[in-house]
């Protein structure tokens, strides 16, 4: 499941040097990469590939992930979305809007007593699911609501 | 340089609800200025941190798609009134900027 990662690294520039420190065992990839910004799945265009770049290809679907979104969104340049998991050790909350160019909207770490929620206000380019993917324990669960949005917010 | 940002962060039981106005443009790359018909530059918050006395609870990696001038909203279980909470970005342009605040 590391391959966007590996992707990533071709693509970054800095490829020497992190290779060899990579290849010396100074560095483990997973800590090189820890607080990079996840480019494979921001990049991905659609939801298949969006979903396996964050390795949640297999999300069950859940129904204790609250998501607090309007039904209609007059505005979707500014979409109110709220996540609730009640999934025991949620460790991290994936935002994606399904018909978005780029369905991958934010993804949050939770750690050290933070609860699993988060609410932000997101862009949407048309009427789609807003999909939530929760990963707890190793595993993965996924949540969708549908807004209705009477004017985009992508191309302003 | 960077605007300043808004964060408020008030007990509510044992968890502290922490919200965060950030003051960024947002934007997509998508959007072309009206007068020159050029495309503007993608400029966007990448990723957010926040911690708790220094510990770590929250690390986002943001898209364009979060909304202009962002808010987030998190609640860390645990936390006291006094803990300090501290809120960081970066974007896509090295921009950076950092804010705290006291749980009250």
């Amino acid at each position: 499941m590391n391959f966007a990662r590996r992707t990533f690294i071709k693509g970054a520039g800095a490829a020497g040097t992190v290779a060899v420190a990579a290849a010396a065992g100074l560095l483990k990839p997973s800590e090189v990469l820890a607080a990079e910004w996840n480019k494979a799945a921001f990049d991905a265009k659609g939801m298949p590939d969006a979903l396996k770049a964050i390795g949640a290809s297999a999300a069950a679907d859940s129904k204790d992930i609250l998501i607090k979104a309007p039904d209609i969104a007059e505005n979707g340049a500014v979409v109110p979305v709220e996540v609730t998991s009640k999934i025991a050790g949620t460790t991290g909350i994936v935002m994606m809007v399904e018909k978005n160019a780029n369905p991958m909207v934010a993804d949050f770490e939770l750690s050290n007593g933070a609860d699993g929620y988060v609410s932000t206000r997101i862009k949407m380019g048309q009427t789609s699911n807003v999909r939530v993917v929760v990963k707890a324990g190793g595993k993965t669960y996924s949540a969708v609501k549908e807004v209705k949005v009477t004017i985009g917010g992508c191309g302003g | 340089m960077a605007e300043p940002m808004k964060i408020r962060a008030t007990m509510a039981g044992d968890t502290a609800d922490v919200k965060v106005l950030m003051n960024h443009p947002m934007e997509t790359g998508q959007r072309k200025d009206a007068k020159t018909g050029k495309l503007i530059p993608a400029h966007f918050i990448q990723t957010v941190t926040a911690q708790v006395n220094g510990k770590s609870v929250l690390e986002a990696q943001w898209s364009q798609a979060v909304s202009k001038n962002p808010f987030l909203g998190f609640k860390v279980k645990g936390a006291k009134a006094g803990d300090k909470v501290t809120v960081s970005w970066s974007d896509n342009m090295g921009e950076k900027n950092s804010a705290d605040a006291t749980v009250g």
